[in-house]
Parts: C-alpha cells; sequence; structure tokens
C-alpha cells in the first residue's frame, strides 16, 4: 500500500485538517507522502515531514499561486499515475473537495466522502462516515485503486510522527482548461486567531444571543479558551456574524474538543455541523431546547450572566 | 443563454428517511422532492436569462422515471424543458458513474452555462460538479455567492473557509451556486399547469452512448459495507443556573481537561 495526502496551506501555514489526516494515514501506511501545491511553498516540507511524510513531493510554480482546484489536479493525476499511489485522501475544504471531485472523474477512481474513520482492512484501505444527517454511521470501501478519500474536518488530531520527509520536486504540465479560471481578487477576511475548522475550542452563538453587538461577550470567552468564535445559518442570515462561522448543513461541519453552545436551539441543520464535537456545552434559558438531548453539560440560564462571568473565571486560573 | 442545470429527486428530509439494510441505498420509497439546493441554481439559471435577453434553461438530471415529476417543479418555475437520464442499469451508480452519465447529456446540449445546487440533500454530496466539469474539460467555480455574467465570461465570489474569493472564468463553464445566492421564486399557477406540456426527454445509457458497465454499480468505484446507529453520546448533565452555574461549567471543563 502507498498513501498520497493532499496537504492545503493558507499564508504561511499547513492547515491543521490536513496534518491531522496525514499523522492519521502515516499511522495506517508507513509509505505516505504528502503533497504541497503552490507558489513559494518549498518551506512547508519539513511541517510535512515532522507529521509523518515518507516523501513529500513538493510542486513549486507561479502558475500554481491562486488556490483554485483545477490546477491542482493535473499536479496530483500526474503524481498518482506516475508513482502508482494505493490512496489519496484530503481533508475536507471548499477547495479540497473540488480537487477530489474532479480527480475521481480524471483517474476513475472512487471517492468516498465525509470521512471520520480510517481503518486498514485485508491490506486495504476502508472507511466510516456519517450519513443521513449524521442518524446511520456508514461502512465504505472502495472497489479499486486509487482510492479517494475526503475526511471531515475535526476527525483526526495532528500527532508528530516523525517521517523521512525526502522532498522531491515535481515537474508542473497544465491542461489547456485548467488555468481558465483566474483568480482575481483573493479572500483577506480579517482574522485574529484560529478558524473554526482549526480551533480546539469553539464558542458558538444562535438567535439566542440577542444582537450583533452581544456577540462580543463570546468573542471574549472564545479569546480566554484559545478558541473561535463560530455561530448559525439564523445569525448569518441576520447579519450578525460573518458565513465563514456558520455550522450547520449549509455551512461548515465542525469536531473541536470542546463546542459550547450559548442561545442556539438545536435545530437538525445546525447539529449535523456540531454532533461529533467531542465535549457540547450548552446554555439556554428554555429549559426544552433540543441542544440539551445532544448536549454532555446543559445549562439552563441566561448566557448574558454566565458567559462573561465564566470568561473572568477562565481568566483568573490561567493568570 | 443556453443554461443547463442539473438537479436531483431526493428523498423528502425529514425523520422518516433511512438507509435499507438490504440494498445499503438510500431508501426512496417515500416522498420525494427537487433537491432544495437545486431550486437555487435554476432560479439563478432563469434570472440571468431574464436579466441577459432570454435563452433557454434545461433541467438535466439523472434517476428513475418517476422523477420527472419532481422535475416539473423546475419546469413550473420556468425551466424550457427537462432530460432525464433513466436506466435500470444506471441505479447505484457512485460520483465516477454519474459524473460520466451527466457529462455526456450535457455534451448533447452544448449549452453556455452549466450550474448546479450546493449539496445534495441526500447524500451531502458536494463533490460532483467538479467531477462532471473535468469530464467536459470546462473551468469551474464552486460556493458561488454572487455572480455576474459579461462579455463572454463570467465574474463569481466564491465562499472559502478564509472569506471571499472572486474568480474569472471564460464561458461555457461550470458553477456550482451556495444558497445564499439567490430566493427561488414560488411557481405561478399558469407555470404548474403548463408545466406538464414542456418537453420532457427520457434518455437510456446507450442513447447516450454510455456502455451499461460504466454505469451503475458495475461502473461504481466505491462500496458500502456495513450500516451501524451512531455511537450514543451518554447522558446529559443538566444544572440550572442558581448565580453558580459559570463555577459549576468551569469545574466541569477543568475535570476533563478542557481549560
Amino acid at each position: 500500500m502507498s498513501t498520497l495526502v493532499f496537504l492545503e496551506h493558507h499564508g504561511s501555514g499547513i492547515q491543521k485538517a490536513s496534518l491531522g489526516v496525514l499523522s492519521k494515514a502515516a499511522s495506517l501506511d508507513a509509505d505516505t507522502s504528502a503533497v504541497i501545491i503552490g507558489s513559494g511553498v518549498s518551506g512547508l516540507a519539513a511541517e510535512a515531514a515532522r507529521y509523518g511524510a515518507a516523501r513529500v513531493f513538493i510542486a513549486d510554480d507561479a502558475s500554481l499561486e491562486a488556490p483554485l482546484p483545477q490546477t491542482r489536479v493535473d499536479v496530483i493525476a500526474d503524481l498518482v499515475k506516475a508513482n502508482g499511489f494505493a490512496n489519496v485522501l484530503f481533508g475536507a475544504s471548499v477547495l479540497a473537495s473540488d480537487i477530489a471531485g474532479a480527480l475521481s472523474a480524471r483517474l476513475e477512481a472512487g471517492l468516498n466522502w465525509d470521512l471520520s474513520g480510517l481503518a486498514v482492512e485485508g491490506g486495504a484501505l476502508v472507511g466510516q462516515r456519517s450519513a443521513l444527517g449524521d442518524t446511520v454511521l456508514v461502512d465504505v470501501a472502495w472497489t479499486a485503486e486509487p482510492r479517494l478519500g475526503l475526511v471531515r474536518s475535526g476527525s483526526f488530531e495532528p500527532t508528530e510522527i516523525s517521517g523521512a520527509g525526502a522532498v522531491e520536486t515535481v515537474s508542473v504540465a497544465l491542461q489547456e482548461f485548467s488555468s481558465k479560471a483566474k483568480m482575481v481578487e483573493r479572500a483577506h477576511a480579517e482574522q485574529t486567531g484560529p478558524s473554526i475548522e482549526e480551533a480546539d475550542t469553539l464558542v458558538a452563538g444562535g438567535r439566542g444571543v440577542g444582537s450583533p453587538e452581544a456577540f462580543s461577550e463570546l468573542e471574549a470567552l472564545a479569546s480566554a479558551l484559545g478558541g473561535a468564535v463560530a455561530s448559525t445559518r439564523a445569525v448569518v442570515d441576520s447579519g450578525w456574524y460573518p458565513y465563514q462561522t456558520q455550522v450547520g448543513q449549509t455551512g461548515k461541519t465542525v469536531a473541536p474538543k470542546l463546542y459550547i453552545a450559548c442561545g442556539i436551539s438545536g435545530a437538525i441543520q445546525h447539529k449535523v455541523g456540531m454532533q461529533s464535537s467531542q465535549v457540547i456545552v450548552s446554555i439556554n434559558k428554555d429549559p426544552n431546547a433540543a441542544i440539551f438531548d445532544f448536549s454532555d453539560l446543559a445549562v439552563v440560564g441566561d448566557l448574558h450572566e454566565i458567559v462573561p462571568k465564566l470568561t473572568a473565571l477562565v481568566a483568573e486560573r490561567k493568570a | 443563454m443556453k443554461i443547463a442545470v442539473c438537479v436531483k429527486e431526493v428523498p423528502d428530509p425529514g425523520p422518516l428517511r433511512r438507509i435499507d439494510p438490504a440494498t445499503k441505498r438510500i431508501d426512496r420509497s417515500g416522498d420525494r422532492s427537487l433537491n432544495t439546493y437545486d431550486l437555487n441554481a435554476i432560479e439563478e439559471a432563469l434570472r440571468l436569462n431574464e436579466a441577459g435577453g432570454g435563452g433557454e434553461v434545461i433541467l438535466v438530471s439523472m434517476g428513475p422515471e418517476r422523477a420527472l415529476e419532481s422535475l416539473r417543479k423546475g419546469l413550473a418555475m420556468g425551466a424550457a424543458r427537462a432530460v432525464l437520464i433513466s436506466d435500470e442499469a444506471a441505479a447505484g451508480s457512485d460520483l465516477v458513474a454519474t459524473s460520466l452519465v451527466l457529462a455526456e447529456a450535457i455534451k448533447r446540449e452544448s449549452p453556455d452555462l452549466v450550474l448546479f445546487g450546493q449539496q445534495a440533500g441526500d447524500s451531502d454530496g458536494a463533490v460532483l460538479w467538479a467531477a462532471v466539469a473535468d469530464r467536459l474539460q470546462l473551468p469551474v467555480v464552486s460556493q458561488v455567492s454572487e455572480l455576474s455574467i459579461d462579455g463572454g465570461k463570467v465574474t463569481a465570489k466564491r465562499q472559502s473557509e478564509f472569506g471571499y474569493d472572486t474568480i474569472e472564468a471564460p464561458l461555457p463553464a461550470v458553477l456550482a451556486v451556495s444558497d445564499a445566492l439567490n430566493e427561488p421564486r414560488y411557481p405561478s399557477l399558469k407555470g404548474i399547469m403548463g408545466a406538464k406540456k414542456k418537453p420532457q426527454d427520457v434518455l437510456s445509457l446507450s442513447d447516450l452512448g454510455v456502455s451499461a458497465d460504466r454505469a451503475g454499480e458495475a461502473g461504481s468505484r466505491t462500496a458500502v459495507s456495513a450500516l451501524s446507529p451512531p455511537p450514543s453520546r451518554g447522558d446529559t448533565q443538566k444544572i440550572e443556573d442558581d448565580g453558580s452555574a459559570a463555577q459549576k461549567v468551569l469545574e466541569y471543563l477543568i475535570e476533563r481537561k478542557l481549560v
């Protein structure tokens, strides 16, 4: 078996979700390689080695500067053809999903998505995913190589497993149609602290927070805990908080170590995006809020009382 | 413009959805409707043509013949006609097989633009457009929350984890639109009455020149091997705030080494 993991980078670092997939893959298959694609990215190879890559393929070219999927498909397809990888794995993201989808067609290779578990059975990769609003766990398999997999974010924590990290430079040959889409302007959202997919702790606010201003209470708690603020569809639709923070069916799926749900009723559309969180604490005035049914700790009370107090207590303890 | 919108009939969302333990496929025997996210794609196609001097909106779908009933909602909204690929041999198609069949159907139409909704409401898949675009060798942009078309090119705003990118691509192109893009219209009574009479072509795999071994389970590269209930979260510990809730939450977090 041999495995290739796509490492997505943003700014100067590799995404945590990618590193989580890499270290998981390396624990299952010693012959695991990583690929980093972009412009000016060779400096990221050392990080890939730290998380278990035996080989690190670097495709470094000005034509790969913009994080667009189709150029990356060309690079990965060539790598798979040249090296015959049995598995190609991705940490899910907007970019990675498009790459994996296109690669499936290009290589006539099966793709399983939303994977929250990976294992090796009888010498071949198998996976596990949730389906139908996370009401069923499905064991999935592939009937041929290469096996493509998109891993749900937060499923695997990056763990340092030192790999040989032998760097190989990849020559880049792009298809004509792959460069037709052009980045005109890249997102430069102001972001302090981790994104919601990367954070170990999320403090999430729903309509029950009451106003956009009151989100500052959640921001203070998130900052004290070293986490990020997440939101719900209703909050984003009301223009209270940016879309990038939206958790749920039409937003992100997250699985942090700790999810603190404030003023969130717990609609199914939100539940599917966060119920894989390790510990869920919810604060709600309504003792019958649906979110209490899938919380580990349910607090009936006024979040405007409890959140600032908790923030102060956490800060005090850390000081 | 000639715009192809790829749509899918899905089981109605709700507690009754289940996976058939025998076939390990989603049980589609209950009520069905058009995938909600596809309505945003249909709406956008209609608006583009209403604003840009007309054209034709064609619904393209794969599924059992009875899916025509769901497709009629799109026709009632204003799409001109529907093309449904319906073939016993296509049942159980995964991404590899589905993208092949849809790409072949789209090729026959040579549209200026191909639109998808942002995900399938039943399988939660959000990958099909990229596979179809690769087969058609066309540029693709997904998670489009704003778009405009001018001078033979599309300018699209893509929502990513990091904010909004602006991406430009020449037509023809494949786009997957976000449900934040628009509010789908309700079909008018006249639209509903007229939908049945609009052209609805049902094609087989051989009509498309796709051999049966490249579709359905034979043409698929993934399989479902087992189903199980998700692990239980265990019991919920409940506290009512009497002024000490914050302290109790802190203790709970400390116990679990989360602070």
